[in-house]
């Protein structure tokens, strides 16, 4: 019988012949500092040890400073969490990437830079865009505290087999329009609930051109549709990008896993129990204008009208998000001004991301009532982008340009918006105060958040005028 | 963990659509590494004016639900980040069981391994519940795990159905780490045998 990845990936991780629920093996645990200490407490009050410390890695991304004195963590709480990772990673012999090494970034940055992500694997870490490995043909999702002590203390899960969706993307992407706006537009069109339950499979001309930075991007915002993960198959772009880095097999193994790594794509007519198709031509660039990431609009069009919503629970969230976002419906979207800029986070903080925005302001300053950051995803992207000027471009425009961490993304260091402040975000997710407490966020592109620094307010970039 | 079979008790109904864990447990409050005292951060920023006085509007605060331990919420309850610390704020203001049309999937894993059922009934049901909870001071829900069945004492009873593996794990209070280290040999053997785990590994 045809298979579709997934199953292919979750029949390779039965530790047993059972596979409902199934004991599935974990190849690779990410840990970070936020949502780990209390399963390394566990593991301690029961006297459990780590079954594989070798495939469990670490690093601090979350709640730590990214400007250039943050060896120090002011923030006592936030520090005292750092020390514990520390400390449980030095006493079970969990290598650890800390602020102040070449590696440290944001753990969903990190984990495919150094090769430890890599096709046909299952991945696991306590943060639920883990989803984001998915890009390469792993089955990767996040999981709570409780679930970290039992892959800690086992290296496996007990998972109930999730459901498969087909995202099936027809045509391509426009200049100017992205990974992040195909990710909106998906959870536009089937809600922030629509793949609940379902490991959801991209596929189609326009996914398989996207680069893997882009795969990664679409992958990251799949948990924004409630999915339980996302994957693209494996291909020529994957494998160049894997090729050559740290952890990846070299030599005769190289070609043995690139080999063994091209098994893992859907047969031809394997089933999936729901399909969804997706026009990449039709979309512009979305931007959100709500408290969820399925509340968003094209650039070019306005603030919905609550009334138009399809029922009375969706009617009265429009509207309560229109109150928290401070917007009237009909204001078009291209009208709203803003006051931050935040390019950043596990969605698009990669050197493809930072690349696409530096092209935009190059030769712009950004907006006099705008305060705008760039926060690379890891050291390993910040150096890369140094070595081609990027810092400089963004400096030149008046960006601040920081260390590597998830920094305003979910504003647990001190990069917080302040309240009533309205901010365009190239991270996932806007909810109520996510960025600080009474801030307001919208969802946009890379390209979008740069053009809207110089701007003031949202622009189409499809109709930017480069100055390269 | 607790066993859960049957509760009784005070229900609240929240009824909005989409409440994330952002909500539920503010990410200041998350920098802590203790797995207990949550109590005071459920729904922070709604509970609370900025003064730190409570916000009278929100529905926790109102008298009359003072004390529940029902939770009946509205479709996708629990979207955005695995934090389970919002699973231990709910479970520390008091709340033993959680009612809804749909619950984000992460969390409800976590809700589980926590001793919480996220029981799981239509949008009807649901709206009556809620109804019911805000007409009648005092109104109280009875879940029972056993019987699979959700009642109040003014005739509404209605059967839901859980996973079944979930639903033992609640049921015994099983520590669910123990029964897996109980397969080592199991796991051990699957390690032996994987003979790709080369490429799976990391090359170190």
């Amino acid at each position: 019988m045809p298979s579709t990845l997934f199953e292919k990936i979750w029949r390779e991780h039965l530790v047993t012949a059972a596979d409902d629920p199934a004991l599935l093996y974990i190849d690779l645990h990410l840990v970070h500092e936020v949502t780990s200490p209390q399963a390394f407490e566990g593991l301690r009050l029961a006297g459990r040890k780590v079954r594989r410390p070798d495939l469990t890695f670490a690093t601090v991304d979350h709640n730590v400073p990214t400007t250039s004195d943050r060896m120090v963590i002011r923030d006592a709480i936030a520090s005292q969490q750092v020390e514990a990772l520390r400390r449980n990673c030095r006493d079970s012999g969990i290598p650890i990437f800390d602020i102040g090494s070449a590696e440290q970034g944001i753990v969903h940055v990190i984990g495919p830079e150094l090769g430890l992500t890599r096709p046909g694997m299952t991945i696991v870490c306590g943060d639920s865009h883990t989803s984001t490995h998915g890009a390469f043909g792993a089955l990767a999702f996040g999981i709570g505290t409780s679930e970290i002590e039992h892959v800690l203390a086992t290296q496996c899960l007990v998972q109930r087999k999730p459901r498969t969706m087909l995202i099936e993307v027809s045509g391509a992407l426009s200049e100017g329009v992205t990974a992040k706006d195909l990710a909106l537009g998906v959870i536009g069109q089937i809600g922030t609930d629509g793949a609940t339950g379902h490991v959801m499979e991209y596929a189609g001309e326009a996914v398989r051109s996207l680069s893997m930075e882009a795969r990664m991007t679409l992958c990251n915002m799949s948990i924004e549709a409630g999915a339980r993960a996302a994957m693209i198959a494996p291909d020529e772009t994957t494998f160049a990008y894997l090729e050559n880095r740290r952890f990846a097999p070299k030599g005769k193994a190289w070609s043995e896993a690139v080999h063994y790594w091209e098994s893992f794509k859907s047969d031809p007519g394997a089933s999936y129990d729901k399909v969804i198709e997706i026009n990449a031509s039709a979309l512009a660039p979305f931007v959100t204008w709500g408290t969820n990431p399925g509340m968003v609009a094209p650039v070019t069009s306005a603030v919905p009208d609550p009334a138009i919503a399809h029922n009375d629970a969706a009617r009265v969230a429009a509207s309560n998000a229109l109150n928290y976002m401070a917007l009237r419906a009909g204001t078009p979207i291209a009208q709203i001004n803003i006051d931050r800029v935040f390019i950043g986070s596990c969605t698009n903080a990669r050197l493809d991301d930072l690349r696409a925005a530096a092209r935009v302001i190059r030769g712009y300053k950004v907006s006099a009532r705008v305060h705008a950051m760039v926060v690379p995803g890891s050291q390993a992207v910040k150096r890369a982008a140094e070595a081609e000027h990027l810092d400089q471009i963004f400096r030149d425009a008046g960006f601040e340009w920081r260390e590597s961490g998830c920094s305003m993304c979910l504003g647990m260091n001190p990069d917080v918006l302040q309240p009533g402040e309205r901010c365009a975000s190239t991270s996932n997710r806007n909810f109520e105060g996510r960025q600080g407490k009474g801030g307001r966020t919208h969802l946009v592109s890379p390209a979008m958040a740069a053009a809207a620094a110089v701007a003031g307010h949202f622009v189409d970039v499809r109709e930017w005028r480069y100055k390269d | 963990m607790q066993p859960f079979r049957v509760h009784s008790g005070l229900a609240v109904p929240l009824d909005r659509i989409n409440v994330d864990t952002d909500q539920i447990i503010p990410k200041q409050f998350l920098k802590r590494i203790e797995r207990t005292g949550y109590e005071n951060f459920l729904f922070f920023d709604w509970r609370y004016v900025p003064s730190g006085a409570p916000n009278t509007d929100f529905i926790l605060n109102e008298a009359r639900y003072s004390g529940a331990s029902i939770l009946i919420a509205g479709a996708n309850f629990g979207c955005g980040s695995s934090r389970e610390h919002a699973v231990w704020a709910l479970h520390d203001y008091g709340f033993r069981a959680i009612l809804a049309p749909s619950f984000a999937d992460i969390f409800a894993i976590n809700c589980t391994k926590n001793g919480i059922p996220t029981v799981q009934l239509e949008q009807k049901v649901i709206s009556e519940l809620m109804r019911r909870a805000q007409a009648h001071a005092g109104y109280k829900v009875t879940v029972d795990l056993h019987a699979m069945k959700v009642s109040d004492g003014q005739g509404l009873s209605v059967r839901f159905s859980m996973d079944e593996f979930r639903r033992n794990c609640l049921l015994e209070g099983l520590d669910e780490i123990a029964l897996t280290l109980q397969r080592d040999a199991e796991i051990d053997a699957y390690e032996q045998r994987t003979r790709v785990q080369q490429y799976r590994w990391p090359n170190i």
